[in-house]
């Protein structure tokens, strides 16, 4: 492949660095999945649509199939395989075990990990369609279902395990003192 | 796992993979590594009829990385003159590059294989192909009737009982209406993927599918190779819906791995699943209802036209589900097929009778507001005592106990019966019911119970796990045939090596594996004496249960439910919001209440979403879909979805050892009729259209 088509990159993902040598073309999702062998992030429809992708990217969460990897240089990447502490899970990992948050699990990384996003968005009192007062001195709203599943609607589930997500993402926030 | 040593069929048990999929580390088919692997990306026709002249491949040859590009000129040549698992031949749309000719929209006509997938996707789409384009036709819509001809699918096409205009004429109330539902497509979330291989001689595919046994028997007959030298492989499966089986990804890897001696893994493009995996034909559908004052039918007829390709008949059975259902003296009932230049659909979650109850379960809630009767009471009172067409009794049918049940919890006794008098804010509120069915059935399978010299059991038996829960599902059967905790058994499935079994479909995967792994699971319990060593390699009993689900009496056998939908209308936006949901079913015993309730309620769920959503509007002009992909084509999101419950009421199958009817299809059945008739009871407008768009709220009025 001539030079100018590829580049020497540092990807950061989970903690860890990797260096290697990308198309220009590729993706950050096909960088993580078909290069690095981070295959828990999945493509889904691979233009942004479906949420099943979704990984953090300096912990905001981020449809990987929509950015370059040569763009994801210098930015820090959580991907769902690097969101639980060793063996043990993640609580919101750990409420979709439980209370079957999911079927085939193919969308369940991309859930899980706009949940997490979606749990830090709320505590830090950003508002969303579904919030009534939207003033910044009103402070975060209830974490009501309503509002659970107005922030994870970029995530479609086509088994439609919605109504258990919605209670997964419910508890792992109530751990955190989040729900009202 | 809950750990218990018996009695573990009927209580919760969490996922046997679920940590693996929690956690990222469940490998679908296109994650599998393999060395030297090469990547096919498919080239799809640009016209919807006519004939490829060229392909201009030495252009994309030249490009970097590209290895080959397969087309009609030089494709393996495969052989589709035989009869398939599925006692039928198979859909030509599967036999790629075997001509020039080009039969809808979205054909595929080459596939271009290089080292990367960024390779393979630019030479792909750089790739020229000269068509002869011939006029083409994908006008669906009644007027085809003309056109079109009854066929007998997985169900008989037509099937007559009584004198049709004899009882309208004796019908105090005849209602007389018809409904269409438009092309609807599976959209698992995991793409159609596979990997193919030739290792030590063998044909070894890694494949997303519902079925290893069934498509492993399909590539040995397409590819004219003996069946024991095909290894098909799915561990785990990102949702299937009837759209996973037999399709141009497997056939197009199993070709360049062919030619190109390396491993070729073919993953689709969402926007490619719109043309190459199936979908479920639009239908048009009459109903006529002939019924005394009381509510008696003495008429039901119900016609069904679907859609099909020019080159392989496929009938969606819309009309067969009232033959079990409703007892009249004129039963008529007729599903027909009209020919255009459209991809072949398929089944596709209740196929038939997820559109065919729309249609028969509005036409009762209609009857039912003509004759002045609660929609609930007007289903009792047809209520059958045997087969009402066949005449065979029924198996079990439970149908009353789940309106019982349903309406006692939804609340029905409150409700008032007259349409649009609800208000609530801006809001119209509206209720609404339907009945569910889903024909309850088994399939041959065959599985392996090891008991090993550890104390520990494997099961095998070749089941698939789309999101079914099958996994756990059978591990819990088998806990119970042993008569051993949980954790002492696995199970292995998902491998053709496993030996044949029934692929996850009609509602009868579950059901034929359990079958086979009790049997097997059993026999082994019986065998074992107490305290007795086990040698190195283990104790193993084999069944098939061919014999056993051939003996079956015939019966009509089918799962029943009752669904409850509360809606608001905004009469000013047309938007229509599912409130809540409840459905009440008799499908079985349930193995796992846990993912049984996951699965009734997604399914219910996509009876909200084919009510209100899910819409591909086909383009005259060009052949194809408008906005072919998710944004285009709207499936149920987290906020169109409101707190949905599901439960069941006691009803074991008296003839299967575990009791077990089959709850894959069931929940979406009357779903949709639940919700258009609750959008009637908020508005008074009657909606024989599905979806109900926005649009059409606002086009019929409704502020009543």
């Amino acid at each position: 492949m001539p030079p100018s088509t590829s580049s020497d990159l540092t990807l950061s993902v989970n903690g860890e660095k990797y260096t290697l040598t990308v198309d220009h073309r590729t993706t950050l999702l096909d960088a993580l999945r078909e290069r690095l062998d981070l295959t828990g992030t999945k493509k889904g429809c691979d233009q942004g649509q479906c949420g099943a992708c979704t990984v953090l990217v300096d912990g905001r969460r981020s449809v990987a199939c929509l950015q370059l990897a040569v763009a994801a240089e210098g930015r820090e990447i959580t991907t769902i395989e690097g969101v639980a502490e060793g063996e043990r899970l993640h609580p919101v990992q750990q409420a979709f075990l439980d209370l079957d948050g999911f079927q085939c699990g193919y969308c369940t990384p991309g859930q899980i990990c706009s949940a997490i996003a979606v749990i830090e968005e709320h505590a830090a009192g950003w508002p969303s369609a579904a919030t009534d007062d939207v003033r910044p001195e009103a402070g975060p709203p209830p974490l009501t279902p309503e509002e659970i599943r107005e922030r994870m609607s970029g995530n479609l589930c086509r088994c439609g395990a919605y109504v258990s997500i919605v209670q997964a993402v419910a508890r792992a926030a109530e751990e955190k003192g989040a729900v009202a | 796992m809950t750990t218990v040593t018996r009695g573990a069929v009927g209580t919760a048990h969490t996922r046997v993979e679920g940590r693996d999929k929690v956690t990222g580390a469940a490998r679908y088919a296109a994650e599998i590594p393999f060395a030297e692997l090469a990547h096919g990306w498919l080239v799809l026709s640009t016209v919807a009829r006519g004939r490829v002249r060229s392909v201009e491949s030495d252009a994309a040859l030249a490009m970097p990385g590209v290895l080959a590009v397969l087309h009609h000129g030089n494709a393996p040549r495969v052989d589709t003159d035989y009869v398939g698992l599925m006692g039928m031949s198979p859909d030509p749309s599967i036999a790629l590059f075997q001509q020039e000719r080009v039969a809808h929209l979205g054909w595929p006509v080459a596939l271009v294989v290089a080292e990367t997938s960024e390779q393979a996707r630019e030479a792909a789409e750089s790739l020229v192909v000269h068509y002869d384009q011939e006029p083409h036709d994908v006008a669906f819509s009644a007027e085809r009737q003309s056109e079109a001809y009854a066929l007998d699918g997985h169900m008989p096409g037509v099937v007559e009982k009584g004198d049709l205009e004899d009882r309208l004429a004796a019908s105090a109330v005849v209602l007389d209406a018809e409904y269409t539902t438009p092309e609807e497509y599976h959209n698992p979330m995991e793409p159609h993927a596979a990997t193919a291989l030739w290792e030590g001689g063998r044909l070894e595919v890694v494949d997303s599918n519902q079925g290893t046994t069934w498509i492993a028997g399909e590539l040995a007959n397409l590819f004219s190779l003996d069946p024991a030298s095909v290894r098909v492989r799915s561990e785990h499966v990102g949702g299937g819906f009837g759209s996973k089986g037999v399709r141009a990804h497997q056939v197009a890897a199993v070709m360049a791995a062919t030619v190109l001696q390396r491993p070729v893994r073919v993953v689709m493009t969402r926007r490619q699943m719109f043309s190459l995996t199936g979908y479920r034909s639009p239908t048009a559908q009459r109903v006529r209802l002939g019924a005394d004052a009381d509510g008696r039918l003495r008429v039901l007829e119900h016609q069904s036209l679907n859609q099909t390709s020019s080159v392989h008949e496929f009938v969606e059975p819309s009309a067969a589900a009232g033959r079990s259902m409703y007892g009249a003296e004129a039963h008529h009932t007729a599903s027909r097929i009209v020919r255009l230049d459209v991809p072949t659909p398929t089944w596709m979650r209740a196929p038939g009778e997820a559109p065919g109850s729309f249609a028969l379960e509005s036409a009762f809630d209609e009857l039912a507001e003509r004759c002045g009767i609660d929609p609930i009471e007007l289903r009792l009172r047809n209520e059958p005592e045997v087969g009402p067409v066949s005449g065979l009794p029924f198996s079990s049918r439970n149908l009353a106990a789940c309106f019982q049940e349903g309406a006692r919890r939804f609340g029905w006794a409150d409700r008032d019966p007259r349409p649009g008098v609800r208000r609530e804010g801006r809001w119209l509120l509206g209720t609404g019911t339907a009945a569910a069915s889903f024909p309850a059935g088994a399939m041959p399978s065959s599985a392996a119970v090891t008991a090993e010299a550890d104390g520990t059991f494997t099961v095998r038996i070749n089941a698939a796990d789309i999101g079914t829960g099958a996994r756990t599902a059978l591990t819990v059967v088998a806990a119970d045939a042993l008569e051993v905790p949980t954790d002492r058994v696995r199970v292995r499935i998902g491998d053709s090596d496993l030996g044949p079994a029934m692929f996850a479909g009609g509602s009868m995967g579950t059901r034929s594996w359990a079958w086979a792994v009790t049997t097997a699971a059993a026999e082994l319990r019986q065998s074992l004496a107490p305290g007795a060593d086990i040698p190195a390699e283990g104790i193993t009993v084999r069944s098939n249960t061919a014999e056993a689900v051939g003996a079956l009496a015939q019966k009509e056998r089918h799962s029943f439910g009752a669904q409850f939908a509360e809606v608001a209308v905004d009469p000013a936006t047309g938007e229509v919001r599912v409130r809540r949901m409840l459905g009440v079913f008799a499908a079985g015993r349930i193995v796992n209440p846990l993912t049984a309730r996951n699965q009734l309620v997604g399914g219910m769920i996509w009876g909200i979403s084919m009510a209100l959503h899910e819409e591909a509007v086909r383009d005259r002009t060009s052949g194809g879909l408008y906005g072919a992909d998710l944004a285009g084509y709207h499936v149920a999101a987290h906020a169109d979805i409101p707190h949905i419950e599901a439960d069941w009421v006691d009803d074991p199958d008296p003839d299967d050892p575990v009791g077990i009817k089959g709850i894959g299809e069931i929940g979406i059945v009357g779903a949709a009729a639940a919700v258009a008739n609750a959008v009637w009871h908020a508005t008074g407008v009657r909606h024989r259209n599905l979806p109900i768009r926005p649009d059409r709220v606002l086009m019929a009025g409704g502020d009543a």
